[in-house]
């Protein structure tokens, strides 16, 4: 079973990310969204280790949410992809299920 | 007027994912009716509430970040941002709004709100702060 996950908390404010990137198998994904999207961004504290999970899954961040927070796609770590919300259900329809880590 | 507080609103939490950042600053702008000595800090997460170009046309929320240019003209002009916690994010002073204020004792001349301070000098100001609201 190949699961997309979906984080809604910064990762500086709470360790789901943590959590989720822990729990997430090989083959799953994991889509950030809300506060969550912070995590996408290059030169944070946490890049390093999204990085090094992403040899493991695939990262999607929901790009509606980058834009409020003025986060420009050329701020992303490379490799990540942006989706809108319309890619948001084609990924909850591609993966057998879905893990909503709050 | 020997009554007036220093007041600081304390600012650590995203915009757009919890209504924290957007109640914090309809308490500024209420307080600042009151004549006191206000300033605002914004640490930890807080600092992507002063992020530029910040479009919320795709989450369909208001978009309360031009408000912050406001605070000039309220008299606000103590804004300090914390340096550890932009570092931690990949962020600089760049990725932030421009934000000013005219000085009346200085024939009107415009000058910059915000100030970049470390931790240690956060603490101080905490520290000499009378009244201290976090959100």
């Amino acid at each position: 079973m190949a699961m997309l996950h979906t984080v809604n908390k910064s990762p500086f404010e709470r360790n789901t990310l943590d959590s989720c990137m822990r729990h997430a198998l090989p083959g799953s994904a994991i889509l950030l969204i809300e506060d969550g999207v912070v995590a996408a961004t290059k030169g944070t504290a946490v890049e390093g280790k999204v990085k090094e999970k992403m040899g493991d899954v695939s990262f999607f961040v929901l790009g509606p949410d980058l834009a409020a927070r003025g986060l420009g796609e050329d701020k992303l770590i490379d490799g990540i992809s942006v989706v809108d919300y319309n890619g948001f259900v084609e990924l909850t329809t591609k993966y057998d299920n879905v893990q909503s880590w709050l | 007027m020997s009554d007036v507080k220093k007041f600081l609103y304390v600012n650590r939490k995203a915009p757009y994912g919890t209504i924290y950042a957007l109640e914090s600053l309809e308490v500024v702008l209420i307080g600042a009716a009151f004549e006191q000595d206000v300033a605002l800090a914004f640490l930890d997460d807080g600092v992507y509430q002063l992020t530029k170009d910040q479009n919320t046309d795709g989450i369909e929320m208001k978009n309360f970040s031009p408000t912050y240019s406001a605070l000039g003209d309220y008299d606000i002009r103590k804004i300090y941002v914390e340096k550890e916690s932009l570092e931690e994010r990949g962020l600089t002073i760049d990725d932030l709004q421009h934000l000013t204020y005219e000085d009346e004792d200085d024939d009107w001349a415009e000058k910059d709100s915000i100030q970049v301070v470390t931790a240690k000098e956060l603490a101080e100001i905490m520290d000499q702060s009378d009244v201290i609201l976090s959100f």
